[in-house]
């Protein structure tokens, strides 16, 4: 069956378990998503859902957008995303529910935005190890040094780890244990960390790796 | 704090009364062994309490065991393995952290009874 959701990050907390453990929780509003299109084999050469999440006034969108939503008889929605799942199970104008999909001990991949950070120096980046501190160095702490080989290349190669515009980057965290549903309030927390800010769109899948 | 991340915490336990640097304290910790629960006190002096809102926040406790070393523990406040604490004496002290008493031994660790 298919599973995944869009949600928001709301932020981290400490819960006790049964054995009275602290464990740290991301807490994420997932849902309710509304199933706004299903692919198929047979038009779209792929099998994926659509899942539209957070109602918004109409005049938010385009009419591009309304009319899509329109066909299903779906709200107006102001994110849409897809997902691929082989065996979808929904149709379109569904609305998926959290409590349907995850429980507690279920293991989900968390995708989101990770925060930017700006344009920052390759020890910050990619944990460079800079240059010396003492020993007569001046201006060597934090430097990236040499960037490859000299005459032959000539050239520096595509990809080379440098200083450059670090984070708001599109980051998974996979095989996240889920530590509380709470169905009602369309709320889920997962085990450690997520990226993103709080109020970060975040998007939950089934673990591709359990 | 946001009020959902509010939602999910632990109620508070009404068996903790409110505790402060200084106080000589009996924590009773619920320990489980095997199938059978039994309760442990831990005696001794808090040193400080952190964090204090939501379930995150701790209290530390010191005491000096045998040999006179001493044994420093921090217990999450809201955590469901407390089942009680019992505050056998407030202390006047003039400080929120009571580091200098990890210095004192004997008769000098002593802290001077508040009324």
């Amino acid at each position: 069956m298919f599973k995944g959701l869009i949600g928001k990050k709301i932020g981290m907390t400490q819960i006790f378990d049964e054995n009275g453990a602290a464990v740290p929780v991301t807490l994420i509003e997932a849902g309710p998503c509304y199933v706004t299109q299903v692919r198929t084999p047979d038009k779209d050469g792929y099998t994926a859902v659509q899942l539209g999440y957070e109602e918004v006034k109409p005049k938010r969108l385009s009419g591009g957008e309304l009319g899509h939503l329109k066909r299903n008889n779906v709200p107006p929605l102001r994110f849409l995303r897809e997902f691929r799942s082989k065996d979808p199970q929904v149709q379109e104008g569904d609305t998926v529910q959290l409590a349907e999909m995850f429980s507690v001990d279920d293991h989900v991949d968390i995708v989101g935005t990770s925060k930017g950070r700006g344009f920052q120096g390759g020890v910050k980046r990619y944990h460079f190890r800079g240059g010396p501190k003492t020993h007569g160095q001046s201006d060597r702490l934090r430097a990236p040094g040499s960037r490859g080989s000299g005459t032959t290349p000539g050239r520096v190669f595509k990809g080379a780890r440098g200083p450059g515009h670090m984070g708001d980057d599109r980051v998974t965290s996979q095989n996240l244990k889920v530590a509380l549903v709470d169905g009602e309030r369309n709320l889920i927390g997962v085990r450690g960390a997520v990226p993103g800010p709080r109020g970060g769109l975040v998007i939950l899948k089934e673990a591709r790796k359990q | 704090m946001n009020d959902i991340l509010k939602s999910v915490e632990a109620p508070v336990n009404q068996d903790i009364p409110e505790l402060a640097p200084g106080d000589s304290v009996s924590v009773h910790v619920k320990i489980k062994e095997g199938n059978r629960e039994r309760i442990q006190e831990f005696k001794g002096i808090v040193l400080y309490t952190h964090n204090n809102d939501g379930n995150s926040s701790t209290f530390t406790v010191r005491r000096v065991a045998s040999n006179g070393v001493g044994v420093e523990r921090t217990f999450l406040t809201r955590s469901p393995r407390i089942a009680k604490v019992v505050v056998e004496r407030h202390a006047s002290v003039r400080r929120g952290r009571l580091y200098f008493l990890r210095t004192l031994t004997g008769k000098a660790a002593r802290l001077k009874q508040k009324y």
